[in-house]
């Protein structure tokens, strides 16, 4: 008993000092100006493609878990999540800051007029509650049963957020594709699994 | 549960060589995975190292130093080091180390159709031209801008030579494409060879340049070597790079961002702050080098030498 904790608590760093490495990175060139020609356009493409991987990295859990039989991973999903979540805040405030340059008012308008603003703001908004849900205390609060169906709020969110990355793109898929094929893999798994 | 039949007491691991072991596993996963990381953040991470190898160029006083801006001039790395050419990658940071390779002598770039006098360049005659230096700013359909110092000639220098004939409208320009020294062209999402166009007294406009060179030096490959249109008052990706052939027609020519998506890419292009992209705004841009947001400028700030060429023209339908 005493192993398997210790084992979760080593999974637990390890995920959460390599999920921190990116913005580490991201401070020191920053920091000390090496993040390129066009610093505002590379922290906001890096920070949206980030929360997108630790997204897939949280739906990954389930079909891992089938797979293979890594039952400790459904103990680190949350830490997963919420990385996500937290590489979307600075993803949302690289874009007002940075992109908008702090002009606040711009950015009404933009959500509207702009599909693939109005689509991230979405998933950003529909990750709030999961966020704020992912305690004990509040799956508690809950029960177990409304918990889930809330939580299920996370297949909207990631479909918004691949739609969101091709939407922004001018004429090269690629990478917006590779996320699409992952998620449809994902989701394909696990609506098998509850038929 | 019983017991698991004959395993003798001899093949146990001893405690000590497990948690041994176990704690060598841990040491070289968090190695292991931090490295990982991290090289994956530095693969990524948009720093490529560029200099300034070109040969000189000699440049004849230049006549128009009065349209040059008043801004900063862009920085080398930065020009050099962030560009859209799509035929060797879609990451801007990414087009400097694989051009490298890219081919750029010999040389020649057709200039015929609709003219009295169709010729062959060669990389020497493009280069024996008279050269001279004209500082523009270059925005970027994507919200970006810089300040380049380009060397090169008037295109219509070369129009006068192949002398257009009576009935002829347009001009078209065609890149150099090779799909072996591009591979990466496939991922692109557009059509190649790359293809832009101008009306005839667009390109016989005296801002109309064809460069040779930047800051002094023969363009670097990622810019357009060996020789590229630069229409300063149209949106960045109306300067065509690396010219194999320039056509002089009596029709409105196929341009490769019009083909590809009309709806966001006229073929005019001019740069307008009052005509948004459908995708972002177009009235302000990012000063490549500066973190605040500057205003964009009608014509890109050269309408008093080229608004009247577009006289009574709806500039929201032929954008």
């Amino acid at each position: 008993m005493n192993s398997l904790r210790a084992d979760s608590q080593f999974h637990r760093h390890l995920i959460l000092v390599n999920g921190l490495i990116p913005i580490l990175w991201i401070g020191m060139d920053g920091w000390q100006g090496q993040l390129g020609a066009n610093p505002v356009e590379f922290v906001t493409r890096a920070t949206g493609i980030l929360s997108l991987l630790f997204l897939l990295l949280t739906l990954a859990v389930t079909p891992l878990r089938h797979l293979f039989h890594w039952i400790w991973l459904i103990k680190q999903r949350r830490l997963l999540g919420l990385f996500s979540f937290c590489y979307a805040i600075l993803h949302l405030l690289a874009y007002v800051g940075g992109d908008r340059g702090w002009q606040l008012l711009s950015i009404p308008a933009d959500i509207i007029r702009r599909p693939f603003i109005t689509v991230g703001m979405i998933s950003l908004l529909f990750m709030v509650p999961l966020a704020i849900t992912s305690t004990h205390a509040m799956i508690k609060r809950l029960g177990v049963k409304q918990w889930k169906i809330l939580h299920r709020l996370v297949y909207i969110i990631a479909i918004g957020g691949v739609i969101h990355y091709a939407l922004i793109v001018k004429s090269d898929f690629t990478y917006p594709f590779l996320f699409a094929i992952v998620l449809t893999f994902f989701l394909g798994y696990r609506l098998r699994l509850t038929s | 549960m019983p017991n698991p039949p004959n395993l003798p007491p001899s093949e146990v691991t001893p405690e000590d060589v497990f948690l041994n072991r176990r704690k060598f596993m841990k040491t070289a996963i968090w190695v292991g995975s931090t490295i990982t990381t991290s090289s994956i953040y530095q693969t990524l991470k948009p720093a490529p190292k560029v200099e300034n190898t070109g040969k000189d160029i000699v440049v004849s006083a230049s006549p128009s130093k009065s349209i040059a801006p008043t801004d900063e001039l862009s920085r080398f790395q930065d020009i050099a080091g962030y560009n859209n050419f799509y035929e060797f990658s879609t990451q801007k940071s990414a087009v400097a180390a694989r051009a490298q390779s890219f081919v750029t002598k010999p040389w020649t770039v057709q200039v015929g159709g609709l003219v009295q006098n169709p010729i062959a360049l060669s990389l020497d005659d493009i280069m024996g031209m008279e050269a001279i230096e004209r500082i523009y700013r270059f925005r970027c359909v994507e919200g970006w801008s810089m300040v380049i110092p380009w060397v090169g000639f008037p295109l219509s220098k070369l129009l006068e030579q192949v002398k257009p004939k009576d009935g002829a409208t347009h001009v078209a320009f065609e890149s150099f494409f090779d799909r072996q020294q591009m591979p990466y062209a496939l991922f692109s999402g557009i059509p190649f060879p790359y293809l832009e166009g101008l009306r005839l007294d667009e390109a016989m406009h005296p801002l109309t340049l064809l460069a040779t060179g930047l800051y002094g030096k023969t363009l670097p490959k990622q810019n357009g070597a060996p020789v590229r249109l630069v229409v300063p008052w149209k949106y960045g990706f109306k300067s065509i790079k690396s010219i194999v052939k320039i056509t002089v027609t009596d029709h409105e020519p196929v341009t490769t961002w019009n083909r590809a998506n009309p709806r966001e890419y006229g073929f005019y292009s001019n740069v307008n702050p009052t005509v948004d992209h459908p995708r972002w705004s177009q009235a302000q841009e990012r000063r490549i080098g500066e973190t605040r947001l500057r205003p964009t400028l009608m014509f890109n700030g050269y309408g008093e030498e080229v608004a009247h060429l577009y006289d009574g023209m709806d500039l929201r339908r032929y954008f």
